[in-house]
């Protein structure tokens, strides 16, 4: 009997509710991933079984300097099709399948592989590209002209362990507790409509973004219209999708701080900003005039992951429900209070993330580097590449 | 000679309504109407009728309507009785057959295949009777990427000029001699009040409007009418006018007759000459010369006010839109071929050009692809009649529209489309000082902004409903746009989904 093909990310825009959280050690200490999973679980009833995952910073050490990308195959022909153009343009240090247990719950589930690669020296340095443009438009190759397969993450000493099924069950699956992690962010989906694809579920990664998010945009569309114009595809038609990008563009390329990125998507009202002294309602100005099409409107709470430390970001009416809570060097952040209650009962601060205000939290020496560094922002094409100036070894002094 | 034109309308008069005041007479420009004593009722010269209905609405016991002339035509779909009045008049003069006013063909009017979107379930609408509801736009260049200190909240890159509004519509250029000057009057302190812009067309800034120049934007056409250094450092923007909807690819020609003292002085010509403009500027052959033109303008006014330039809606309209941009064009104004005029040839504004839907999905789409949709401004103009047209004018890429036509019929025009005769009962479209009194700019002014307040906050409650709070986020939102009626290329050029999609 021929299996009904059901519709996929990228064939309809599908709206969905969800259910987000996430844990992070300010002092770089890891944890395994029984808290995340217990927390996720919580809220099983925000999510409807066709999309869990989760997202972990700090779980490769022994591999921290090469690109982890986890790719998911429907086919051995895609797992061939990707292996081949990988050893083109990637430099491999270790292939395997990403260990997993069966789970009654979980169906159909692709065959997933990690790799752990470098970009090749010789292409990267023809390509004219930076290292890390250069990995994602050849991710953006596997995910949008390779049939069968996706790659799931792509950043380095992290990775996204997602499918079709409750968060609790995707977990499980992918034995998250087995891994130790410094940050973990998780996400349990209600889309309305079935898509049933592995690749659909969240979070959605780039590079080393994570974005997990509830929400529907109503801004989509002057969002995908804005980030296109630079390159970015949006293939799957999701807000996580083009929040993603965002981030990439603001953060990345053009090298603004997360937090001021965020600031852009959620700039400040022109009432406040009528409200400011003039030389700061001249600075707000030039930021919402010249990133107007990044404003981000409608319903959304979002948690970014990054190498930095995690971002927590409410729209700017506070139209969906995101609570933070700290205790020592940990924070906690759910779509409901009760789902850090859970992990830390005596947690402290409890308190809801603002409308529109980023709550940003780094690891302690990323925090005390960027107090080091300048306030201004130095887009990506402005700085010269590693690969360019840092190939040649430095002169031996002759005794 | 004798004259084969039929008269075009019939005045109806309600004999038992009539009381012979003869307001009819006195409002009546074109001496339709006569009280003949003589005959004790009455009298209408129906030929003489444009249709205006200034009398309709004088008339204080409502005796009068206006309707079609009721002959029928000879009973051929080809042959109508226009295109038979036409050959008729052309028979009769030799000369090319003038019209105002836009396209009034029955072209596809696609506003009207275009359905908005509204919030259920999965996001929440947003009222905008509790929340911020933001309709405030810039126009001007901006570059793609800043440069900022964040600490200090310091912008280091230079920030070309903008020109703010607060509402997402401005009145698009007539000028003071196709106008009159209580109309000018009227937009620019409605201008002022609403927090936007008119625009002076290609007649300079009269001195009664020195008050209202930063809310002009000033405009520079082939004939160059008005331009000196005062002016273009008076107004709030400029404009180069290479084009307009309803006449694209000729010039413009105020007759002598209405060239009267202010005009003169206004425009910078002698009393009584043709006011002729080109219709190329003649110094703009080619793409790079509209780049030094530019150039020359931000030069005169020390880099501190947005040049815009405005073409007519044309077949390869993308192509040259983004070649504007790259010209230097901060602000590129579109305008369609419903778009109005004083005095056009009839053939022309009948015939070429094409639908601004059309033309501005295309821009927004083509500089788009070129990657430079978010350094330059784009401005939709030519036949904007509602607050649902500027929702979707936006949503499909513009960042504000032109409204002239809605203005005007804001003032009292019936739109009967005979602005070149220079006739105007409703004091608008003449310099005839009789005329022109009729037209009180300050109650006029108070029409124009209760119709303009009206529909920004029509356009509050249609964002609001989209899920929307801010207009940036409308801007290029083509999927909160749906077509109905709408064959697959429509779709296609319009960028947005067949309703049900």
């Amino acid at each position: 009997m021929p299996i009904r093909e059901s519709l996929r990310e990228g064939a309809v825009r599908i709206p969905s509710g969800c259910a987000i959280a996430g844990i992070m050690d300010r002092s770089g200490a890891r944890h395994d991933g029984s808290d995340i999973l217990k927390s996720i679980a919580l809220m099983h009833d925000r999510g409807n079984g066709l999309g869990g995952g989760f997202a972990a910073y700090g779980i490769y050490p022994e591999y921290r300097d090469l690109y982890a990308f986890h790719i998911m195959y429907e086919s051995r022909e895609a797992r061939a099709e990707t292996e081949a153009y990988l050893d083109t343009f990637f430099m491999s240090e270790k292939q395997e399948r990403i260990p997993t247990e069966p789970v009654a719950a979980i169906k159909n589930p692709p065959d997933i592989w990690r790799y752990f690669v470098a970009p090749h020296p010789m292409r990267l340095n023809m390509s004219g590209l930076d290292e890390a443009e250069y990995t994602m438009q050849h991710v953006f190759h596997i995910n949008g002209k390779v049939n069968g397969a996706f790659v799931a993450s792509s950043g380095k000493n992290m990775g996204a362990f997602k499918g079709v099924g409750y968060p609790e069950d995707i977990g499980e699956f992918y034995r998250i507790r087995d891994y130790d992690a410094w940050a973990w962010t998780a996400h349990g989906r209600f889309p309305t409509n079935t898509p049933g694809w592995w690749g659909g579920a969240h979070p959605f990664t780039l590079l080393n973004w994570s974005v997990v998010h509830n929400g529907e945009i109503s801004s989509y569309d002057a969002n995908r219209r804005y980030v296109e114009q630079f390159g970015y595809g949006c293939e799957l038609q999701t807000d996580t999708e083009v929040i993603t990008y965002l981030f990439d563009l603001l953060a990345r390329r053009h090298g603004f701080s997360q937090e001021m990125a965020a600031h852009i998507m959620t700039a400040s009202s022109w009432d406040d900003i009528d409200r400011m002294d003039p030389d700061r309602a001249a600075f707000e100005t030039a930021l919402r005039v010249a990133y107007s099409s990044a404003l981000v409107n409608g319903p959304f709470s979002v948690i970014l992951g990054s190498d930095e430390g995690l971002l927590a970001l409410n729209d700017r009416l506070k139209l969906r429900a995101l609570m933070v809570g700290e205790k020592g060097p940990m924070t906690y952040l759910a779509s409901e209070q009760a789902a850090i209650e859970v992990i830390c009962p005596d947690v402290e601060n409890v308190r809801p993330v603002e409308g529109g205000v980023p709550f940003v939290v780094q690891l302690d020496e990323v925090a005390e580097r960027k107090r080091r560094e300048s306030a201004e922002n130095r887009p990506a094409r402005e700085k010269p590449y590693q690969h360019e100036v840092g190939v040649m070894p430095p002169k031996r002094k002759e005794a | 000679m004798l004259d084969y034109l039929l008269p075009r309308y019939k005045v109806l008069r309600d004999r038992d309504e009539c009381v012979q005041c003869g307001v009819c007479e006195r409002s009546c420009a074109n001496g339709v109407h006569k009280v003949d004593e003589d005959l004790g009722r009455v009298t209408a010269d129906h030929a003489k009728c444009v249709n205006c209905q200034r009398c309709v609405v004088m008339c204080p016991t409502t005796a009068i309507a206006i309707t079609r002339w009721p002959q029928v035509d000879a009973g051929s779909g080809n042959w109508t009785l226009e295109a038979m009045q036409d050959i008729a008049k052309q028979a009769q003069t030799g000369a090319v057959l003038l019209a105002s006013m836009g396209n009034p063909k029955d072209y596809p009017i696609y506003w009207d295949h275009l359905l908005l979107n509204a919030s259920q379930v999965t996001n929440p609408s947003i009222d905008p009777l509790r929340e911020p509801m933001e309709t405030r736009v810039f126009l001007g260049s901006r570059p793609g990427m800043l440069k900022v200190n964040e600490r200090e909240h310091v912008v280091m890159t230079p920030m070309p000029p903008q020109i703010r509004l607060d509402v997402p519509l401005m009145f698009s250029a007539m000028s003071f001699g196709s106008v009159s000057l209580n109309a000018q009057k009227s937009l620019a302190m409605a201008a002022k009040e609403l927090g936007t812009y008119f625009n002076t067309g290609e007649g300079g800034l009269h001195r009664d409007l020195e008050a209202y120049a930063d809310h002009a934007i000033v405009q520079v056409a082939s004939g160059r009418f008005g331009v000196d250094p005062h002016y273009l450092n008076a107004g709030a923007a400029i404009e180069i006018k290479i084009g307009q909807g309803a006449k694209p690819g000729i010039g413009g020609h105020l007759p002598g007759e209405k060239i009267n003292e202010e005009v003169s002085r206004t425009r910078m010509i002698p009393q009584g000459t043709d006011a002729i403009s080109p219709a190329p500027h003649h110094d703009i052959y080619s793409i790079e010369d509209l780049r030094q033109l530019i150039f020359s303008l931000k030069e005169a006014t020390l880099y501190r006010k947005p040049v815009a330039v405005k073409i007519a809606a044309v077949h390869n309209v993308a192509a040259i839109a983004s070649g504007m941009a790259r010209a230097g064009a901060d602000i590129i104004v579109v305008d369609g071929f419903r778009g109005g005029t004083g005095a056009a040839p009839k053939r022309i504004r009948d015939n070429v050009g094409i639908p601004i839907e059309l033309a501005l999905a295309a821009v927004d789409q083509r500089l788009r692809d070129e990657g430079i949709r978010s350094t330059v401004s784009l401005v939709a103009a030519g036949s904007v009649r509602s607050s649902a047209d500027v929702v979707r004018a936006i949503a499909l890429g513009a960042d504000a529209a032109y409204i002239a036509s809605a203005a005007l019929i804001a003032l009292g025009c019936h739109q009967c489309q005979d602005c070149s005769s220079g006739r105007c009962n409703w004091g608008i479209a003449t310099q005839n000082p009789d005329l022109t009194k009729r037209l009180n700019p300050e109650v006029a002014a108070e029409r124009v902004v209760n119709l303009v307040r009206g529909w920004n906050h029509e356009i509050k409650e249609m964002m609001g409903g989209m899920g929307i709070n801010a207009i940036d986020s409308l801007r290029g939102n083509r999927l909160m746009l749906r077509g109905i009626g709408l064959n697959d290329k429509e779709l296609e050029i319009l960028g947005v989904k067949y309703a049900g999609e």
